[in-house]
């Protein structure tokens, strides 16, 4: 179970006008401003659950996701895990915790995959099958563990011609069924997958949400899925938590807010319209 | 995939597997061979690149020495040391040098690896982000360099007139190990500055690339003022100047065997400035 109890954050970001005049001043005296990216987000996810986290660009889903992985300190506010504090900045509004065990970074991703749809984590130049093994060190998998794993990734997701091609050779949609796979050799009970289907063909779209749901059945792996494509939510999760200017605008059933037969898209365009972001 | 539980081993008894884990745990060093091997098998993947790389990599730093050369043809000595012993010295210097840029490269290249968000990637695994930042790049164009300095360095241990000892073998194991301690140290601080800015970062190249181009002539020829920074700020004469005056018979003092150790030394706050960096880096995101 996850719990972000008041979580806020803000970056300063330097301010200055156009010009090379502008430009020597700020050498000496710089402008800020501070942005507050998150304000006061909670949110419970359970374990085994899917949930899409959707909001337009700028909204606070990176910075939430990285908060939730472990990776950026919030200003205020505390997450827990498993009861575990990962984050406890402090804040008034949060209850106070009858023990207070920490989660340290490495306990914490140990437990979590991530795949950005954006980045790869592969390397680049070796075969997807060198990565696999160099991932199996870094997390300490056991052989048995691992070689069931892959086995099992290696079925699900069509890999068994992939796994000797270098990565650098791979179509989109292949690298991104390797790069699921990567993320969830150490069987983590947390998946996040940022933007997974962007830019794959439909055939690679239908084959990841399959693959995501299969194994949210098969293990109760927790995921939390942040995407751009309304088909993803509609076939992956009822659950959506909707953030715009930092702020969580819904948490619920989109299905329920559908008006006669409007495709998700629309509904989400109509969403956005009565929050105005 | 009704038998998906028993698939995914650890994954139904959460208990079960952090008891497997601790069986089989990679050690910090097996996990970094493994990582070079990784790189290494990369590299070979363009063998061409590779080999003008290292050709280009050799090139460079022989003009370093013909300028040496060239130099002591118009003038039998610099300030008391002779051609053979600036060398030596020259030799030790790069030595160490190169091995800090082979293995610390991915220092050097940290602040791209903050820029393109690789960084985030590291701290999404278990492990030490030092461990791997240094595993993540490994210079090996730059053998050619290192083979160099070895043919310069057996060089000038033939041709000076230098009375071996065993304390003067140590001494010149101990030479090399600070000197890579030391640029591993100076590499390290530009790693961790790259946590506060991503620009400007260039000033730092004067006391890597810098100390180990003027490195090459042994520090006390630039003066007092210049000597007096090297010993006290960056710590760069320990491990050069001074116990090269015990190897050339010039002093004597026992502690000037050691001496170049004192470098591990600088390593700490070092270390300390990256575990501050990193904190900042957690509470800033940028």
């Amino acid at each position: 179970m996850i719990t972000m109890d008041n979580i806020c954050k803000s970056y300063r970001i330097a301010k200055r006008n156009a010009g090379f005049a502008e430009a020597c001043k700020s050498l000496f005296h710089r402008e800020y401003e501070d942005i507050s990216a998150l304000k006061n987000i909670s949110f419970t996810i359970h374990d085994g659950e899917m949930v899409g986290y959707i909001g337009p660009n700028g909204a606070g889903k990176s910075s939430t996701i990285k908060i939730l992985s472990g990776i950026l300190a919030p200003d205020s506010g505390r997450v827990l895990v498993d009861g575990r504090v990962l984050w406890d900045m402090g804040d008034v509004k949060c209850k106070p915790l009858i023990k207070q065990e920490k989660c340290s970074r490495i306990e914490h991703v140990r437990q979590i995959g991530v795949v950005f749809g954006q980045r790869s984590q592969l390397w680049w130049d070796v075969p997807v099958i060198d990565s696999f093994e160099l991932l199996k060190d870094i997390y300490s998998i056991s052989i048995p563990v691992y070689r069931e794993n892959l086995e099992e990734l290696t079925e699900l997701l069509n890999l068994k011609e992939l796994l000797r091609t270098p990565v650098r050779q791979l179509s989109l949609g292949q690298r991104m069924r390797c790069e699921i796979a990567a993320s969830l050799l150490h069987s983590p009970r947390i998946l996040f997958l940022d933007e997974p289907t962007i830019g794959l063909d439909a055939v690679s779209k239908i084959a990841v949400r399959e693959f995501v749901n299969k194994l949210n059945m098969a293990h109760g792996t927790t995921v939390i899925l942040t995407t751009h494509d309304m088909q993803d939510i509609e076939a992956l999760t009822h659950r959506i938590i909707l953030i715009g200017k930092g702020r969580i605008l819904m948490d619920g059933d989109l299905e329920t807010l559908k008006k006669g037969d409007a495709s998700m898209d629309e509904t989400l365009a109509e969403l956005y319209k009565t929050y105005e972001i | 995939m009704e038998n998906g539980r028993s698939a995914f081993h650890g994954r139904s008894a959460f208990h079960g597997r952090s008891e497997f884990q601790e069986k089989t745990v990679i050690g910090p060093i097996q996990l970094y061979t493994h990582y070079i091997s990784v790189i290494v098998r990369s590299k070979m993947q363009y063998k061409k690149s590779f080999f003008l790389y290292s050709l280009g990599m050799f090139l460079t730093s022989f003009c370093v020495f013909l300028s040496i050369y060239f130099m002591f043809q118009r003038f039998s000595q610099v300030k008391g040391f002779t051609y053979q012993e600036v060398l030596l010295c020259h030799a030790i210097v790069l030595m160490g040098f190169t091995l800090a840029e082979i293995y610390a490269r991915g220092f050097d290249c940290f602040s791209g690896m903050v820029r393109s968000g690789e960084f985030d990637r590291i701290l999404l695994r278990p492990r030490s982000a030092l461990l791997q930042v240094l595993g993540s790049r490994f210079e090996l164009g730059r053998v050619s360099r290192l083979l160099q300095a070895a043919v310069i360095f057996t060089y000038g241990i033939c041709s000076s007139n230098i009375h071996w000892t065993l304390r003067k073998v140590f001494t010149v194991v101990c030479m090399l190990m600070g000197c890579c301690a030391l640029f591993s140290g100076l590499f390290l601080i530009y790693a961790a500055l790259s946590f506060f800015t991503l620009e400007g970062l260039e000033f730092m190249n004067i006391f890597t690339y810098g100390l180990n181009e003027h490195g090459k002539y042994p520090m006390g020829i630039y003066g007092n003022v210049i000597l007096w920074i090297t010993t006290f700020i960056v710590p760069f004469a320990p491990v050069q100047y001074y116990p090269l005056l015990y190897l050339l018979d010039r002093r004597q003092e026992l502690y000037l065997s050691f001496l170049p150790l004192t470098s591990f030394l600088f390593l700490v706050p070092c270390y300390m400035l990256w575990r501050f960096g990193m904190k900042h880096y957690q509470s800033s995101g940028s």
